[in-house]
């Protein structure tokens, strides 16, 4: 390739007809996007675009109230 | 009416008819506040990421509720009393889902890897090339 740092454009996974539905019951959608240690992996990582982030972000502090998630992995 | 969804843990300890009961209860609380319990929904006896009131397991139940705001102010007060109930969590929504939620779906489609399932091998294939690189 010409250009070594070429990146393809990674595209969010929440946004175009039939992505999941971000909800603070589904764990295994959800364990996607945390940590080994439990932590919120940020978007820049993961792609997903800042409004779903800010939603991703409430439906995980909402799953580890109900102690569906960790808030920590020791 | 707004639309709620209340989920709360009971006990470990409780036998599966004392947990009914409370959900029976909740619903009580509801219907005298002149609200209504849409679905009412059992995920069992479930174990918790983390200790809570040194229960290491515990009763999920699940209520969509269409009820006045007094009346989920009046069952989140007796949950608070309750201490079977040791944790419990009301959010408004807009609609509510319609059939089994992603708790009762769980292991439907057990290989499926959630967000990029959609997605085909070879995209998969150089994304995870890209995170290996990232990480050097």
């Amino acid at each position: 390739m010409a250009r070594a740092f070429f990146r393809r454009r990674k595209s969010c996974p929440f946004s175009g007809k039939d992505a999941p539905r971000i909800d603070y019951k589904d764990v295994r959608l959800l364990q996607g996007f945390i940590s080994e240690r439990g932590k919120i992996v940020p978007s820049r990582i993961t792609a997903v675009s800042s409004k779903k982030q800010r939603e991703l972000a409430k439906a995980i502090k909402r799953s580890r109230h109900l102690g569906l998630l960790p808030y920590i992995v020791k | 009416m707004p639309l709620y969804e209340h989920v709360f843990l009971a006990r470990q300890d409780l036998a599966q008819a004392q947990v009914d009961a409370l959900a029976e209860n909740a619903t009580k609380i509801i219907a005298d506040n002149g609200g209504k319990v849409a679905k009412t929904e059992n995920w069992g006896l479930r174990s918790i990421a983390y200790r809570i009131a040194k229960n290491r397991k515990a009763h999920y139940v699940a209520l969509d509720v269409d009820s006045p705001p007094a009346a989920i102010a009046e069952l989140e007060r007796q949950s608070n009393i309750n201490e079977d109930i040791i944790r419990f969590l009301t959010i408004r929504v807009d609609e509510h889902e319609t059939g089994p939620s992603a708790m009762m779906r769980r292991g439907e489609k057990d290989r499926e890897r959630g967000p990029r399932s959609d997605r085909p091998e070879r995209s998969e294939y150089r994304a995870r090339e890209e995170r290996e690189e990232e990480a050097k």
